[in-house]
């Protein structure tokens, strides 16, 4: 939670949003603090456009109550907020050079000429960008140069919170990982609250203080990344970061479970007390394989039948006779093993690896 | 180029004027080129000569002069033109005014009606000009439609209100309503909401987003609409005649009866220069700061 300075800046309260018999957003409860790099994920539908819509003043909530600095806002239209978002298209104006993109705010407010100029002079030091962008066209900017300037123009009239419609999903791989590490550094540089949706947990993981995570409407986990990537509430939330292997297991006995699909039973490093039915989720990077097994206490048998090159890691998929969904498992590039396809292999996983949750 | 040609490798001008024919682009062009020249150009030109022939002839080969050049200001003519800048512009205007509000609605708010909308605003198209406005000459009319109804139902009478300056603009911008709503419908809905939303969340009012974004970006529509318009109503005839009756005469009207009535084709052709030349002239001018391939490629 580093970044994070003093109290909520924004508080949410049981939050609903309907469009007809839609329900967008289903009751969300949420307090962002100031300073802090907020990030709403979840995929496609699940309502955290039509979140930030309201953050912003876009839309207004159906019912509940959006607070800022405790005053409540429900009402408030966008441009009476001290609030700005950068937009998924970017929405820059086409008939404008960059210069007078990124004074447009300051323009509407009535601050004088020679004001704006220093103003953007300034933005384009922060952002990067040279100085003599002021009179470029914007559509003669790269991807990169616009999203640069959409966030000068957005940084322009000192907003006290920035809000970030994923900005980075339409660009390409390499220059969305620069733009991540960019857009942390900016928030750490201006000290201001930032709130970034994304449908990608991972850009969630390298830029954001906390993370909420949304499913049909609703907010299923909110906490650091650290949390949410060691400790997920349920099983959307585990499977949402990447590939996992999930089994749905009941409680065997004080310290064991049992797989419902083949009766296997696998020792958990928790309390199974009030625990009778969930998923145990195993991530593949923590599942051994080989001589790599050797002396794990859970360990099982299966037949290798695919390998992947993951680059610095290889991963394996295993069937088990039993388990109809195959096994995955990872190595180390370095890490000793050597099987084909068809062989006969172990796997094996240590109990405290295994992350249980009930839903 | 000129040395290359004169060498004595180079080929003789016919063999190279022959090559340039036979290209497939000079080829394709060629019909176009010539239906253009016959149809197009060559009444124009026609048109041109007359303007500089002496006043009542009907040769095209006299002496050339300038004289109905000068009788357009000495003979008043320019009277006429000045009723019919000053009638498009008025006409203009108000389409303008009244054709923006339907436009946004077209483009933004209607959604499946839009298309209703667009019918009902062609369908008049179908029928003759000229009908439509006697149409409004009865409905106007003392003791027409609109006074009879008015004294049938209120018992109130007013006077008639055809065969004036009003009626005219009416039937004017009545007439031309069309030629702005579709090309302001285009420009508005060539502007994105998500550039009117930033806009707001950067803290500009309804105005605001009105002068720095739509319109800016709805431009190209706005300046064809207008454009369409001012040069339709500057050649208009039937207005001013069955709406306006002798109030005003305007330039298409002067035009017509020195072709006809006074059978002195010099003179309409003079007029008809001046028209021309005015209204490309000014049509160069706007269409040098419309990008149209924009316009079409975007849409």
């Amino acid at each position: 939670m580093s970044g994070v300075a003093s109290g909520p800046i924004l508080q949410l309260r049981q939050i609903v949003k309907k469009f007809g018999d839609f329900t967008a957003v289903a009751g969300v409860d949420l307090d962002i603090y100031e300073g802090e790099f907020f990030t709403l994920v979840g995929p496609s539908g699940s309502g955290k456009t039509t979140m930030i819509r309201m953050l912003v003043g876009m839309e207004r909530p159906t019912s509940g109550d959006i607070y800022l600095h405790g005053q409540r806002i429900n009402e408030v239209p966008a441009n009476k907020r001290p609030t700005c978002m950068v937009f998924q298209s970017l929405a820059l104006f086409p008939h404008k050079s960059v210069g007078e993109n990124i004074e447009f705010p300051l323009k509407i407010a009535g601050v004088d000429p020679a004001k704006r100029r220093l103003r953007v002079e300034e933005l384009l030091t922060l952002l990067r960008l040279p100085l003599s962008a002021y009179g470029k066209a914007v559509q003669q900017c790269s991807g990169g140069e616009q999203q640069r300037v959409a966030l000068a123009r957005a940084l322009a009239f000192d907003p006290e919170i920035l809000f970030f419609d994923e900005p980075l999903s339409a660009l390409d791989f390499r220059l969305r990982k620069t733009l991540e590490k960019e857009l942390k550094d900016i928030h750490r540089e201006t000290g201001k609250t930032f709130v970034f949706i994304t449908h990608s947990l991972e850009e969630a993981m390298v830029m954001s203080d906390r993370i909420g995570i949304m499913k049909e409407g609703r907010i299923v986990q909110v906490g650091s990344p650290g949390e949410i990537y060691n400790e997920p509430s349920n099983k959307f939330v585990a499977q949402f970061m990447g590939e996992v292997n999930t089994l749905e297991v009941e409680t065997a006995d004080a310290a064991t479970v049992r797989n419902l699909a083949d009766g296997r039973t696998y020792r958990v490093d928790r309390n199974l007390d009030g625990f009778e039915r969930g998923f145990l989720i195993i991530r593949p990077e923590v599942v051994k394989i080989g001589e790599l097994a050797r002396g794990l206490a859970n360990r099982i048998e299966g037949t290798l039948f695919n390998d992947y090159s993951l680059g610095s890691r290889i991963q394996y998929q295993v069937r088990v006779e039993g388990d109809g969904v195959p096994w995955l498992v990872e190595r180390l590039q370095d890490e000793p093993f050597e099987a084909e396809p068809g062989a006969s292999v172990v796997i094996g996983w240590r109990p405290e690896d295994g992350i249980l949750v009930r839903d | 180029m000129a040395e290359a040609m004169a060498g004595p490798t180079s080929p003789p001008w016919h063999a190279k004027a022959g090559a340039w024919l036979r290209q497939p682009g000079v080829l394709a062009a060629l019909p176009t080129t010539l239906f253009l020249s016959i149809g197009f150009a060559g009444p124009l030109v026609i048109v041109l000569v007359y303007s500089f022939m002496p006043p009542r002839t009907f040769s095209m080969f006299q002496a050339p002069t300038l004289v109905n050049f000068v009788s357009v200001v000495t003979d008043s003519y320019y009277i006429s033109f000045f009723w019919s800048l000053g009638l498009s512009t008025v006409t203009v205007v108000l389409l303008l005014l009244v054709c923006y509000p339907i436009a946004y609605g077209m483009a933004k708010l209607f959604g499946r009606w839009a298309n209703l909308v667009t019918v009902l605003v062609a369908l008049p198209l179908l029928i003759s000009e000229n009908i439509r406005l006697f149409g409004w000459v009865l409905f106007l009319l003392k003791n027409g439609i609109l006074d009879g109804s008015l004294q049938a139902l209120f018992g109130l009478t007013i006077p008639s209100l055809v065969y004036s300056v009003p009626a005219i603009v009416l039937g004017l911008t009545y007439v031309y309503l069309p030629f702005m709503l579709f090309p302001l419908v285009i420009g508005l809905s060539m502007v994105p909401q998500s550039l009117k939303e930033a806009a707001a969340d950067l803290g500009a009012t309804r105005l605001q987003i009105f002068r720095e974004v739509e319109m800016p970006l709805a431009m190209p529509g706005i300046l064809i609409g207008a454009m369409l318009t001012f040069i339709l109503t500057l050649g208009s005839l039937a207005e001013s005649k069955i709406l306006g009756g002798q109030a005003v005469v305007m330039i298409a009207d002067d035009i017509e009866s020195a072709f006809t009535y006074a059978q002195n084709w010099p003179k309409g052709a003079v007029l008809s220069v001046l028209l021309i030349v005015f209204s490309g002239v000014l049509v160069f001018f706007l269409f040098r700061r419309i990008d149209l391939d924009r316009i079409i490629g975007r849409r």
